[in-house]
């Protein structure tokens, strides 16, 4: 039986839909992500989870139970928000100890509980004091103790790191991967960060305009992205697309570019069936760490295609070098080894490796 | 609430050489000056004229350097003054003013609390329209109210009462303490209810754990102006109550509207003092407190 589980779930306000038909479904224990840009209305999902929006039409389960006219307090969930909502006249012990006071838990469990907790989050120096006097990092972590202290069956967190600064943020996602481990609960985290998603989810449900997209491991994500929108979104620097046709080389199936500096021809993987007749559009989408400088080729690798584009803007970060070429009027961004990158105004003879890129279909935008 | 700021952003003072700056100061504190006297010497001239004795008024005039010191009109006006056919000063009016002020500024604070609470927390359809016309009573002239508030009292048997006047002094008062306190909740993120309702707190919970105690700035500005705007009504007091009910403001013009022809000056002077004396203390200890709650930026 799983944690959550969501069927055919709508939500309008007025004549706007915001959720269309989205299914999802948590097991025990697993991490789930909602991840979208905003306005996608991922976080009218977890708050409907939540009991704070109502349901349109659709079934919300929490372990089994149904609860869209279920309120808050009886969803056994406890919530992480962005703003990390600490009741300011409060000290962080009476924050943590709300929830259980409110449900009538014994004063003595109460104690035992927090303290559990903070030495769990490692907060028991703050305990005395109110979250004015807490760092934006402290405060993050009380909102997640007053979260852990009650033992709920599900955890909401609403975009919780973003508020806080870049160095922050990256540390306290390491925080919540580690707590999630040591406490195994079923989380449903809400973010727009993808690079969040992929370090911490189990599972990703990417939204966008309402619509569930894809929901699937991390890695099948980056790697299958059901459609263009999916691939753009995960991933940064973010895929490159191309205006190509379906065409044939030496017999087996390849994609042809029209650049200003004439056709490129592109071989599929073998095996790869033509799913078009030859000359059809297609959208080829290359991730920026799929091209190879041409002299580095490992031997034996198969399926390259190879492109010689002018070079507009390098990009040095230090561990890598990010190029910016021009393909046609299309931008491409290519990851370099710093020390391969090129200079600007010089021409890059770079190896895509067609195993990995993706085709889309120019209409309906789904993979190929 | 507004952030207090005490940097300028721009100091018209350091603009200008030395001379303009001290022309400019000189001309910033002669006008202060005036305007701080312009208020000033009518309190002065009172509160000179309820220590001198009548005779030297009566002498020289209300407006003369005093002559005499004597506390007796003091005295006289806290005791033993003949007001409407009793002698006992001015003290059972006072009383009959505090019994009218306190309760229903006290009441009016309450209700119109738990209203800005609903009117900003718990919002549903109409509420805003409800809002609107609640607020509508904030224009509404005294004088309008007169007639109906004449037939409310009368059929409640509650004419000539404090009770009655608790009752209208209260009501009047809701349409200032709801804007005054939904006005203040609505700046309290949505989110301390959203979690608190995920924690388990229903409406009431909610209300006295987590606004109430993020709510002192506005009581203390709603107490203000409700103590002072009931302390100093004139028009209900004088409308609906009469003899001994009257409360302090009345009975002050039936000081001056004696059977005697004869002015006691000094005894109205020290009486109007005495009564102007509740409200300026509730600004002086609720002055402090309040500016207390505003720098301390209690909601974020």
């Amino acid at each position: 039986m799983s944690s959550l589980t969501i069927h055919d779930l709508r939500k309008s306000f007025g004549a706007v839909e915001v959720l269309k038909d989205i299914n999802l479904e948590a097991r025990p224990g697993e991490f789930i992500a909602l991840v979208g840009p905003s306005g996608c209305g991922k976080s009218t999902l977890l708050a409907m989870i939540a009991g704070l929006e109502s349901v349109s039409s659709g079934e919300i389960r929490i372990d089994g139970r149904l609860v869209n006219d279920v309120a808050p307090r009886d969803r056994d969930i406890a919530m992480v928000f962005q703003s990390y909502a600490l009741y300011p006249t409060m000290t962080v012990k009476e924050n943590m100890a709300f929830g259980m006071e409110s449900r009538g838990v014994p004063k003595a469990d109460q104690e035992k509980a927090i303290a559990r907790v903070a030495s769990l989050l490692q907060i028991e120096p703050l305990l005395r004091r109110k979250p004015a006097q807490l760092s934006g990092g402290q405060r993050q972590r009380v909102a997640m103790g007053r979260a852990l202290v009650r033992d709920p069956k599900l955890f909401l967190f609403d975009e919780p790191l973003s508020n806080l600064d870049a160095k922050l943020r990256v540390e306290m996602r390491t925080e919540i991967k580690k707590l999630h481990h040591r406490v195994a609960k079923t989380t449903i985290y809400v973010t727009h960060d993808q690079i969040e998603a992929m370090t911490l989810a189990s599972r990703i449900a990417v939204m966008h305009k309402g619509v569930l997209q894809q929901f699937d491991e991390p890695q099948v994500i980056y790697e299958r992205p059901a459609n263009i929108f999916v691939a753009g979104f995960m991933g940064s620097p973010s895929m490159n697309f191309l205006a190509a046709r379906t065409a044939s080389l030496d017999g087996a199936a390849a994609v042809a570019l029209d650049l200003p500096e004439g056709e490129s021809v592109l071989p599929l993987p073998t095996g790869t069936k033509p799913q078009k007749a030859p000359g059809q559009p297609v959208i080829l989408g290359i991730r920026p760490e799929h091209f190879t400088v041409a002299h580095r080729a490992q031997p034996g690798q198969t399926a390259l295609g190879r492109l010689r584009l002018p070079v507009e803007v390098v990009e040095p970060t230090g561990s890598e070098t990010m190029v910016v070429l021009r393909a046609g009027d299309t931008e491409i961004t290519a990851r370099y080894e710093p020390a391969d990158a090129p200079k600007v105004g010089q021409t890059a003879d770079l190896l895509v490796d067609m195993a990995k890129a993706c085709l889309f279909d120019p209409v309906t935008e789904a993979r190929l | 609430m507004a952030d207090v700021t005490l940097a300028r952003d721009f100091d018209p003072l350091a603009t200008g050489g030395l001379r303009r700056k001290v022309r400019a100061k000189t001309l910033v504190y002669v006008l202060l000056t005036l305007f701080a006297a312009f208020y000033l010497i009518p309190i002065l001239i009172v509160l000179l004229n309820s220590f001198r004795e009548l005779p030297e008024i009566n002498r020289t005039g209300f407006f003369a350097i005093p002559r005499s010191f004597s506390v007796q009109p003091w005295n006289e006006a806290l005791n033993t003054f003949c007001v409407v056919g009793t002698c006992e000063g001015i003290r059972p009016f006072f009383l009959n003013s505090i019994l009218m002020a306190v309760p229903a500024t006290a009441i009016s604070t309450a209700i119109g609390l738990v209203n800005g609470y609903i009117l900003s927390m718990w919002r549903f359809r109409g509420s805003e329209w409800l809002f609107g016309f609640i607020t509508l009573g904030v224009f509404l002239p005294a004088q309008m109210t007169l007639l109906p508030w004449a037939y409310i009292l009368g059929n409640a048997g509650l004419t000539n009462t404090i009770t009655g006047l608790v009752l209208i002094h209260t009501v009047q008062g809701l349409s200032f303490t709801t804007l005054f306190c939904r006005n203040y909740f609505v700046n309290i993120p949505d989110d301390l209810i959203k979690a608190a309702r995920i924690d388990g707190a229903g409406f009431w919970r909610i209300f006295r754990r987590i606004v109430l105690p993020l709510s002192p700035p506005i009581v203390i500005v709603t107490v203000i102006w409700q103590f002072t705007g009931i302390w100093n009504d004139f028009i209900y007091g004088v409308i609906f109550s009469s003899g001994d009910k009257q409360p302090i403001t009345s009975a002050l013009i039936a000081l001056t509207a004696g059977a005697t022809s004869v002015r006691y000056h000094n005894v109205e002077a020290a009486a109007v003092l005495m009564a102007a004396v509740p409200p300026l203390l509730v600004y002086l200890f609720g002055g402090k407190y309040f500016m207390r709650g505003l720098t301390q930026g209690a909601v974020k």
